[in-house]
C-alpha cells in the first residue's frame, strides 16, 4: 500500500447534468508507467485535472503519497506536463525554468536540465521562437525539475518527430527507474504498447479495462495470427493447419494464445513445406477498439 | 514568501520585453507635459505658482488615464494565460492562487509607479522650471503622484477580478472597458443628473457627498482638491470637498485595492483552467 504514490477510489465528476468521470478507481504504483487510453472526450483530461487540484470532485477520494489534492505537499510531489503546452512568448526557456523552480522551491542546474532535454541552443532564445516540439521539451524539462513522485503526462508526444519521441520514453523511463509514478494520457497506441508497464483505458467517465497488455489480451480473448508461407502447395498446409488459404502460396490461421506452441510444433513438422512464418499476437490497437468499443462488456 | 516576488519578477521582465512600460511611460510624459503647457494660462489672474496649475490639470488627466492604464495591464492577467493555457501548468505548481494574483500585482503596480513618476514628474519639473514651485506645491505634486499610484491600483485589482470572471480576453477587454466607462464617466454623470433633480434638497446637501467619495475614482479627486488649497482654488471643486471629513476621501481610496484585491482573489479561487 506505502508505493502506491497515486491513488483513486470511485472518484466522480459532474458536469451540469452529465457524469464524466463515473466510480474511477486506479492506482499507480512508485516505479510504474501506466498509459492512460480513451477516446477523446473519455474523461482522460478531467481525471488528470482532479488529481492536479485543478476541478471539484463531486465524489470519491484521491491521494498523492497520501496527500489530497491540490494541497501544498500534493503540489510539490506531483509533475505535469499538459497537452499543447503553452508558455509566455516573451520569456527565454532559461527564465521561465527559473521561474519555475523558483515557484517549486528547487535550485536545480537549469543549463544542464535544458541540454538534457535537447534544448542547449535555445537556453537563451525567447519562447515565442520555439517550434512546438521545442515547447514540448521545455515542458518536459520543467516535469524534471525536483524529483517528482508523480508524473502527470498528457499526450506528451503530440508534436514531436520519432527521434524527439524516443528521446522522451528515455527520459520516461529514466523517472521510473528512480522511482517516480508516471500516467502517460496518449493516443500513439504502439509507443504505449512497448514503453508502458500497464494500461488503463477509459470510456465514456468509466475505466474500463485496467492491466497488462497480457492481462488485457487473455480477458478480451483475442487470438493470435500466424502466417505460414508455404514452399509450393499452400493448399495442402491450409488442410493439414486447419488455416485459410488467403492468396497462392500463404496460408493464414488465428488460434488462441493458449494454443500457439501446440500449432507452432504441428507447423514444424511439416518440414520443408513451410517456408516462413509470421506471428501477430494482439496489438494494444485491437485491444483499444475491444475495450473502447460502445458495446463491450 | 519568495514565490510571488518570483512571479513579479517574471511579470516585470515581460512588461519591459513587450514595450509596455515604455509606451505608458511615454504616455503619461506626453499628456502630463501637453496640459502642463495648455494650462499655463491661468496662473497670473489666480496667483498661484505654475506647478499647482500644473498639478490641477494632471489631477484631471490622471482620473482618466490611471484608470485606463491599470485596466489596459491587468484585463489579460488571468483570461489571457487561461487562453494560451500557461495557467493550468502555472497553478499546479505550489504557489498558491492569491500569491500569484499578488505577484502579478506588485510587478503591475511596479510598473505604474514607475509611469507616473516619469510622467508626471517630468511635467512637474518643467513647469517648476518655468513659472515656480513652492513647497506646498511640490508635496501636492507627490500627493498626486502617490494617489494616482493608488487610484491605478484600485483598477489594477478590478481588471483582475473582469479577467477571472469573463470567458476569454476579449471578454475580459470588453469588461474592463465598461468598467472604466462607469466608474469615470457614468457614474458622475448620473450623480449630476441627481443633483439637478433633487434641487439642492436633503440628497444634495446630505448624502451626494458620501455616494460621490465611495466612487474610487471621485475620491482620488476630492483627495486631491481638498488636500491643497491651491488645487481647489484653480479646480474650482470646493463644494463637495468641503462637505465632508477631511478623512473621507484618502479612506475610501486606501480602502478600495483591498477591497478589489479581495474580489478578484475570490472571483480567481472559482476559474477552472
Amino acid at each position: 500500500m506505502t508505493d502506491r504514490v497515486l491513488d483513486i477510489q470511485s472518484l466522480c465528476k459532474d458536469r451540469g447534468k452529465n457524469r464524466v468521470l463515473n466510480d474511477v478507481s486506479l492506482a499507480v504504483q512508485s516505479g510504474e508507467r501506466v498509459a492512460l487510453l480513451g477516446h477523446n472526450g473519455a474523461g482522460k483530461s478531467t481525471l488528470i485535472k482532479a488529481v492536479l487540484g485543478l476541478i471539484t470532485m463531486d465524489g470519491g477520494s484521491v491521494h498523492i503519497a497520501g496527500h489530497t489534492p491540490g494541497t501544498a505537499a500534493a503540489r510539490a510531489a506531483t509533475a505535469f506536463l499538459p497537452e499543447a503546452v503553452s508558455f509566455h512568448p516573451a520569456l527565454t526557456g532559461r527564465e521561465q525554468m527559473a521561474l519555475f523552480a523558483r515557484l517549486a522551491g528547487q535550485k536545480p542546474d537549469i543549463t544542464q536540465l535544458l541540454e538534457r532535454v535537447g534544448l542547449g541552443d535555445a537556453l537563451d532564445l525567447r519562447i515565442g521562437t520555439y517550434s512546438k516540439g521545442m515547447r514540448q521539451r521545455l515542458g518536459l524539462a520543467q516535469v524534471l525539475l525536483g524529483r517528482p513522485k508523480l508524473a502527470l503526462l498528457d499526450e506528451p508526444t503530440s508534436g514531436l518527430d520519432p527521434i524527439s519521441r524516443q528521446d522522451l520514453y528515455e527520459i520516461i523511463d529514466e523517472l521510473a527507474a528512480e522511482g517516480c509514478a508516471v500516467l502517460i494520457a496518449s493516443h500513439a497506441l504502439t509507443e504505449m504498447e512497448a514503453r508502458t508497464d500497464r494500461i488503463a483505458i477509459m470510456r465514456k467517465g468509466q475505466l474500463v479495462a485496467n492491466d497488462t497488455l497480457q492481462g488485457l489480451s487473455a480477458r478480451a480473448g483475442l487470438r493470435t495470427r500466424l502466417r505460414i508461407r508455404a514452399t509450393e502447395n499452400a493448399s495442402a498446409i491450409a488442410l493439414q493447419t486447419g488455416g485459410q488459404r488467403i492468396n497462392g502460396a500463404s496460408v493464414e490461421l488465428e488460434i488462441d494464445a493458449a494454443d500457439k506452441m501446440r500449432t507452432l510444433r504441428k507447423i514444424t513438422e511439416l518440414g520443408d513445406s513451410v517456408s516462413d512464418i509470421d506471428i501477430t499476437p494482439p496489438r494494444l490497437e485491437d485491444l483499444y477498439r475491444y475495450y473502447a468499443r460502445e458495446d463491450s462488456q | 514568501m519568495t514565490r510571488f516576488l518570483a512571479i513579479a519578477g517574471a511579470e516585470m521582465r515581460i512588461l519591459k520585453r513587450n514595450r509596455w512600460l515604455a509606451m505608458a511611460t511615454m504616455i503619461m510624459v506626453l499628456f502630463a507635459l501637453a496640459l502642463t503647457f495648455a494650462g499655463s494660462a491661468p496662473t497670473g489672474t489666480l496667483g498661484v505658482d505654475m506647478l499647482t496649475v500644473s498639478v490641477t490639470s494632471m489631477t484631471t488627466l490622471s482620473v482618466y488615464l490611471a484608470p485606463l492604464l491599470a485596466l489596459m495591464i491587468s484585463f489579460d492577467a488571468v483570461a489571457g494565460e487561461a487562453e494560451r493555457g500557461s495557467l493550468g501548468l502555472l497553478l499546479t505548481y505550489p504557489a498558491g492562487r492569491g500569491e500569484i494574483l499578488l505577484g502579478k500585482f506588485a510587478a503591475h503596480l511596479g510598473a505604474l509607479t514607475i509611469a507616473m513618476i516619469v510622467g508626471f514628474g517630468s511635467a512637474g519639473a518643467v513647469a517648476a522650471y518655468s513659472g515656480g514651485a513652492g513647497a506646498a506645491s511640490l508635496v501636492a505634486l507627490f500627493r498626486l503622484i502617490f494617489t494616482s499610484v493608488v487610484l491605478g491600483g484600485v483598477f489594477l485589482t478590478l481588471g483582475y477580478l473582469v479577467s477571472s470572471l469573463a470567458n476569454s480576453a476579449t471578454a475580459a477587454a470588453g469588461m474592463a472597458a465598461g468598467l472604466w466607462l462607469i466608474f469615470v464617466v457614468l457614474f458622475d454623470l448620473g450623480l449630476l443628473g441627481a443633483v439637478v433633480m433633487d434641487g439642492g434638497g436633503w440628497f444634495t446637501q446630505t448624502l451626494f457627498p458620501w455616494i460621490m467619495v465611495a466612487n474610487p475614482a471621485d475620491a482620488f479627486r476630492l483627495w486631491n482638491i481638498a488636500g491643497s488649497e491651491g488645487v481647489a482654488l484653480s479646480s474650482g471643486m470646493v463644494g463637495a470637498a468641503s462637505a465632508l471629513p477631511i478623512w473621507a476621501a484618502p479612506l475610501s481610496l486606501l480602502v478600495w485595492p483591498f477591497l478589489g484585491f479581495g474580489l478578484a482573489r475570490a472571483a480567481f479561487r472559482r476559474v477552472e483552467p
